[in-house]
């Protein structure tokens, strides 16, 4: 029998019942489908929190203090409290490069907040930020309109303020028009310099209802002269997060006298860290959804096969004719394989169209992100059950002598 | 080896089960027929006229005794080869016509040419021919189910002729058909005969076994007498 008789046997036998081989065909492609769209949404998954991290900024160290070491009451200012209060000199120290070289920019943080008002108009920040230049590439915050302000501003105390999205479009409706405008905040002047480009948000907190001055400025007029709020610090490279970290431990230890049996009264989040942790997290989300979906396209595998093993004792009397008639072992198997490998593929290809238009939308609140190799493999999988659970039931038709066959019932 | 014979059985027994409940179908049975005999198998209900049958198509295989089938012993052939005698040497004829449901007469009546390798022009064509000589020419887009029970054998014996094989093997062929379609079909066995095709039938009909030209009595598993009649 030629491959082209073999398939239209194939073909006839499966639309004879075109419900129950619609059904099979629905279980497998449910289960291809499933596991390309769960992998995906994995993945997507994955990627958003990766890019959210990466949006905060990459190689960052966030140097902050844990408010002093043990023995102290909560909110007293003893003397260790201003022991290891974070100081500008610290910030001065870790930017030396002889003392930390792994380190490639440092930016003092403070913040306070404020009401900024624009005539009529007053919008309460919550966040006011008193930095250096460096603050901005280190978060990976640019200046969308207008330019950041200098060293030189810092040095000089000059009265200038970046603006983040939210707070230039309140206070000023269309945030272009707000660069070179003066502002109040508080009861002081403030310039326009810029503002922030649109960030998204990683938390509860709106990123963009920010506000940047220079540090100087925020502590002449705003915070006053107590500690730093944080230090930000920025690795020279991705592979040197963590000597990084260990320098600026080093280097604050030192500079604080803390005793060597105390815990550091330091805390420092590396972002390559969180990064990495979050990477892990997704994998294993994505790992349990593509074993929940291959469940499911197992389950479509015994579908074929109980179909098979169905259709394949409904047809003993057939099988028997066909080999009354001269169809050899191999015929009959090639056709019922062929059956069987059709469900299954043809499942698989509907599943698969059915995933590639379901990742389209978002899903959970996820952006689907397709894998291809999980494409390939779901599709490799339903033909390889359809030969592997299909061939059980058609050898079993095949090996039949031809006169058991014919007095089936 | 008696290879002038087309058909040679020898001491045949055929048994079902084993011990106590055992079923002695056939107990030793000789046959010989030559090319081009018409026979008639005849015996009570239970006889093993249809076990007989089948071990001569090659469906079944004795229990115990030879076979030599166009001088070849069919017992050394390997199941393919068997396939391929079954294909190109015999034609079955069933009481109960066993046409493939679903499929069309021509279809069902290609299927064996299919088997045979045939191309599909030449396949088509031999089809149509087949189903013009049983005179359903006008039928051959009829399913089993669209098809009076006469017109079921006659899809079913053009199936059986179209490969143009030697044997043509008949289970009462005629047990469901009424006297009209009876003698069509056996107005088609004496075509047949008289074109040289070999031909057995097994009937319970003595006006279908008089059409023969040799009568072989079955009783009992045992072959109690085998005369020429006409
Ligand atoms: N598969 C089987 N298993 C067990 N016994 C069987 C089987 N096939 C046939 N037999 C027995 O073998 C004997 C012969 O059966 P067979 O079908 O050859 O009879 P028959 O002469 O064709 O009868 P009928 O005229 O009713 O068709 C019967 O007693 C039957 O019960
Ligand atoms: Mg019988």
């Amino acid at each position: 029998m030629s491959p082209r008789d073999l398939m239209g046997a194939a073909l006839r036998g499966l639309t004879a019942n075109k419900l129950r081989s619609l059904l099979t065909v629905l279980g497998v492609s449910i289960g291809v489908g499933a596991v390309i769209v769960l992998v995906a949404v994995g993945n997507g998954s994955g990627k958003a929190v990766q890019d959210r991290l990466e949006a905060m900024g990459t190689n960052l160290l966030t140097v902050s203090t844990t408010g002093g070491g043990g023995g102290f009451v909560r909110g007293q200012a003893g003397p260790a409290n201003q022991q290891y209060s974070l100081t500008l000199d610290d910030a001065a120290a870790l930017a030396d490069k002889n003392l930390a070289p792994d380190i490639s920019s440092v930016a003092p943080v403070m913040t306070s907040s404020g009401t900024a008002t624009n005539g009529d108009t007053s919008y309460t920040v919550n966040q006011v930020i008193g930095t250096t230049p460096a603050y901005l590439p280190a978060t990976n915050t640019p200046v969308q309109i207008g330019r950041s302000f200098t060293q030189a501003d810092v040095d000089t105390s000059q009265r200038v303020i970046l603006l983040g999205q939210t707070a230039a479009t309140e206070l000023f409706t269309r945030p272009a028009s707000a660069v070179g405008q003066t502002i109040k905040l508080g009861a002081v002047d403030f310039t326009v310099l810029g503002v922030l480009a649109s960030k998204d948000s990683t938390g509860f907190n709106d990123p963009n209802a920010t506000a940047i001055v220079p540090i100087t400025t925020l502590r002449a007029t705003q915070a006053g002269y107590g500690a730093l709020n944080q230090i930000v610090v920025q690795a020279a490279g991705q592979d040197r997060v963590d000597t990084a970290q260990a320098e600026v431990t080093q280097l604050l230890t030192a500079r604080h006298q803390v005793p060597a049996d105390e815990t550091s009264p330091f805390r420092i989040t590396n972002s390559a860290q969180i990064l990495q942790t979050s990477q892990d997290t997704a994998a294993t989300f994505t790992a349990l959804l593509a074993t929940v979906a291959a469940i499911s396209l197992v389950v479509g595998g015994i579908g074929v096969t109980n179909i098979m093993l169905v259709t394949v004792t409904e047809r003993t009397r057939e099988i028997g004719i066909r080999k009354a008639l001269g169809a050899r072992r191999r015929t009959i198997l090639g056709q019922f394989l062929i059956e069987a490998t059709l469900l299954s593929l043809i499942g698989g290809a509907v599943g698969v169209g059915a995933a590639l238009i379901v990742t389209r939308f978002q899903l959970a609140g996820v952006h689907p992100v397709l894998v291809p190799s999980s494409i390939g493999l779901a599709l490799g999988v339903s033909a390889a059950v359809g030969l592997f659970f299909g061939s059980m039931p058609a050898h079993r038709a095949a090996g039949l002598r031809p006169i058991d066959a014919l007095r089936h019932e | 080896m008696a290879a002038e014979s087309l058909i040679e059985i020898r001491e045949v027994t055929k048994t079902y089960g084993q011990g106590e409940t055992a079923v002695h179908a056939l107990r030793g049975v000789s046959l010989r027929v030559e090319a081009g005999e018409y026979v008639a198998v005849m015996g009570s209900s239970g006889s093993g006229k249809s076990t007989l049958m089948n071990i001569l198509g090659c469906l079944d295989v004795p229990s115990r005794g030879e076979y030599w089938l166009d001088g070849s012993d069919v017992a050394r052939l390997s199941e393919d080869q068997q396939a391929l005698v079954r294909g190109r040497k015999i034609g079955f004829i069933f009481q109960s016509f066993n046409l493939i449901p679903r499929t069309t007469a021509l279809a069902n009546v290609e299927l064996p040419l299919t088997y045979a390798h045939l191309r599909r022009g030449e396949r088509r064509k031999r089809a149509n021919r087949a189903l013009e000589l049983v005179g359903l020419a006008d039928r051959t887009g009829h399913r089993p189910n669209e098809l009076s029970g006469g017109q079921q054998q006659r899809v079913a014996i053009a199936r059986a002729l179209a490969t143009g094989p030697r044997i043509l093997l008949a289970d009462e062929p005629t047990g469901n058909l009424d006297a009209h379609s009876t003698a069509e079909v056996l107005g088609m066995f004496d075509d047949l005969h008289a074109d040289g095709r070999t031909i057995i039938v097994i009937t319970h009909e003595h006006d279908v076994a008089a059409r023969a030209r040799r009568l072989v009595q079955v009783s009992d598993g045992r072959i109690v007498s085998d005369e020429v009649t006409r």
